[in-house]
């Protein structure tokens, strides 16, 4: 997996709410048997018309955003679908940080497994980060330190530990469970015996 | 959470699904049941094969594409991708020896109801599936949640998963469920009133006599959506309904296991004086038939109500919010709810595909015709539940009335196959997602029970069960 240390940059600021996964990749883009290639087709219909042309004014296809590697949006981000196909579309655009007020479970937990990191702040920090990023005002994000600098702004995040280990190791988290092999069998030969009817062969 | 003093039904699976804690303090889940459909599983394989990685148990995994698949002629999938996709899932689980329901087989279908139709969903298992609506299994009191493709195939390669523990909610519904209440309102008036993050790292036991009044067809339409209220999962406590239920199935436990798995199961409830993080306490006399009239599940409000006023928001966030969706759905504040005019009906999905839901379908279009101006599809979840419908004439009853009988599948829920909304048509659906685009691009769709999905059918218009004879 993809490293993440820091990241400085500028952020496209997106002020929606409860953005679902359908709207970050819909889809007809997932039917792909592959992870990547999918950063065009991120927020598609947000970003083209019906005929496929771009939509000048959509916040990514106006430059400088359209280069970001930050995204800074509404409360309740990635909510719905569970398709990692959003992720991976983010990333294939060049987004590796999301920040906002609270994130779905399970794409905030697919995020950490593509060197994606998604930061958690205060509604008042959201407001601050939002009208910086609207003014182009360059970001600092500081995974080590865990510090997000914008102007004149300086805000702390939380991440907990092991989450933060694996991004700046860039650890394949199933190469460390299988170190756990011998207490998963070993798991496995007690349940057989106490809960037989979950071994049953069909 | 202590081993010590009185548990929750989430706790007690949670203690006993322990494999053990990684060096870095995560901890690592057993999964009894991996759920794989077409869409979420090709790169997980192609993960496996890259690191030259086995399938750890391939026996616990149960493969069948949904997504994908056409409701109309099933020997020929139109679009190549999707075809690559289905094609792709025959030959991975082909190669890694986990039990494949092909399109061709009568057990296919929709990888939520075939779990439970099949005995394969248990009280206290674990359960994991690359798919959001994972959490209906939690219907049978088994922890189950959606997860994503990475996480599917550390699955695959360790029949575990690195979790952390989830909180818990308890949401309990008291008394009898008013005439034309049923078990999508209740969980669409839940979502409602908690907020589609209201159980974001939560999980939702939902406990109360409504709730265990509910038959299993019921008890599943309510945790399926737990999703859409940002939960892991959606539990709740096994009985003798689930034990009914499952008894016999070609899944289930055997008669030389069968009163040593009651006893275990039977032991899973939530201790008396279990503690909760959360708890909210519901009284069904105050549920009404429910709506969506927006692009968020949260977006309800009763079938007797009106489409809101953005100036009534308490936020500038929702006021936008709301402003947003009324846009997309094309509706004017203060409209009355019945007054919106329909074009297509979708009855399907893994929150309303089961045989009970059409049973209550054909019950209400019988000798009736559906509304000249809409188009009505019916999707069976299973081909079981399409089967059975067969055998009881339900199929005639549908055709007769106007209504397109297809073959199982995920279908217009999510519209990756030919069923489609197109833009600007709105739509009458007893699926689960009213998101911008979900069902088609520009679609509108308003999420409802199946009754009232079939009432509107036959007037055209979103229309009250309770109006309606």
């Amino acid at each position: 997996m993809d490293k993440f240390h820091s990241l400085k940059g500028i952020a496209a600021p997106l002020p929606i709410v409860n953005i679902d996964t359908d709207m970050i990749i819909p889809k007809q883009f997932l039917k792909t048997i592959k992870r990547t290639g999918l950063g065009v087709s991120l927020f598609y219909e947000m970003r083209y018309d019906n005929d496929g042309n771009l939509i000048k004014d959509f916040v990514l296809n106006t430059s400088p955003f359209d280069q970001s590697k930050i995204l800074v949006a509404g409360d309740n981000f990635g909510c719905g679908s569970s398709r990692e196909h959003a992720p991976w579309s983010l990333k294939d655009f060049g987004i590796r940080s999301v920040i906002s007020t609270s994130f779905a479970d399970i794409f905030y937990n697919n995020c950490f497994q593509n060197g994606i990191l998604p930061i958690v702040v205060s509604p008042e920090n959201l407001d601050q980060l939002m009208t910086a990023a609207k003014n182009q005002i360059e970001f600092t994000i500081d995974l080590p330190e865990q510090i997000i600098k914008a102007g004149n702004h300086s805000i702390n995040f939380e991440i907990e530990e092991f989450r933060k280990e694996r991004l700046l190791q860039g650890l394949d988290d199933i190469g460390i469970t299988l170190g756990y092999q011998d207490k998963i069998n070993a798991y496995e030969e007690d349940k057989k015996n106490k809960k037989p009817w979950l071994f049953k062969k069909n | 959470m202590s081993n010590q003093g009185p548990k929750t039904l989430f706790d007690k699976i949670w203690s006993e699904h322990l494999v053990g804690q990684r060096e870095d303090g995560t901890n690592l889940l057993y999964i009894d049941r991996h759920l794989v459909h077409e869409v979420t599983s090709p790169q997980a394989f192609e993960g496996l094969k890259l690191s030259n990685r086995p399938v750890h148990r391939p026996e616990a995994t149960i493969a069948v594409a949904d997504h994908n698949v056409p409701t109309i002629n099933r020997q020929n999938i139109e679009d190549p991708q999707s075809k690559i996709q289905v094609e792709t899932l025959a030959k991975n689980t082909k190669e890694h020896g986990i039990q494949y329901f092909d399109l061709m087989d009568q057990r296919q279908g929709i990888v939520h109801i075939i779990g439970p139709e099949q005995g394969i969903t248990q009280p206290g298992m674990t359960i994991v599936c690359g798919d959001s609506h994972t959490s209906t299994h939690g219907a049978f009191g088994a922890l189950a949640f959606g997860i994503g493709t990475s996480e599917v195939e550390h699955v695959l390669a360790t029949q575990t998963i690195v979790q952390n523990p989830a909180k818990n909610m308890r949401i309990s519904v008291n008394g009898e469920l008013p005439f034309g209440v049923n078990s999508k309102d209740l969980i669409l008036y839940i979502i409602g009133k908690i907020g589609t993050a209201g159980g974001t790292g939560h999980v939702i036991e939902y406990a109360g006599s409504s709730i265990m009044g509910l038959s299993m067809e019921g008890r599943m339409t309510i945790c399926n959506m737990s999703i859409e209220a940002g939960a892991r999962a959606g539990l709740i406590s096994p009985d003798q309904t689930t034990f009914n239920y499952i008894k016999g199935r070609p899944y289930a436990p055997g008669t030389e296991h069968w009163d040593q798995a009651v006893e275990y199961w039977s032991s899973l409830p939530s201790d008396n004086d279990a503690n909760y993080d959360h708890e909210i306490v519901i009284d069904s006399s105050e549920i009404d038939p429910m709506v969506t009239w927006g692009t968020s599940p949260e977006d309800v409000v009763s079938v007797k109500g009106t489409v809101p006023n953005p100036s009534s928001a308490k936020t500038e966030n929702k006021k936008k919010s709301i402003e947003r969706s009324l846009e997309y759905m094309g509706l004017k504040p203060g409209t009355k709810i019945t007054d919106i005019k329909l074009d297509k009906i979708f009855i399907g999905s893994c929150t309303n595909g089961r045989i009970e839901d059409l049973r209550k379908v054909a019950s209400i279009v019988k000798d009736k015709k559906i509304a000249s101006h809409v188009q009505a599809m019916i999707v069976p979840g299973s081909g079981l539940v399409k089967k059975q419908a067969e055998e009881e004439g339900i199929d005639i009853i549908l055709k007769d009335a106007g209504f397109e009988w297809r073959e199982a599948g995920c279908s217009m829920c999510l519209g990756m196959n030919p069923d489609q909304l197109k833009p600007g048509e709105r739509c009458a659906s007893t699926s689960n997602r009213n998101f911008e685009g979900r069902q088609g691009r520009g679609g509108r769709t308003h999420l409802m029970s199946p009754e009232l999905a079939a009432a509107s059918a036959i007037t055209g218009n979103i229309s009250d069960i309770r109006d309606f004879t």
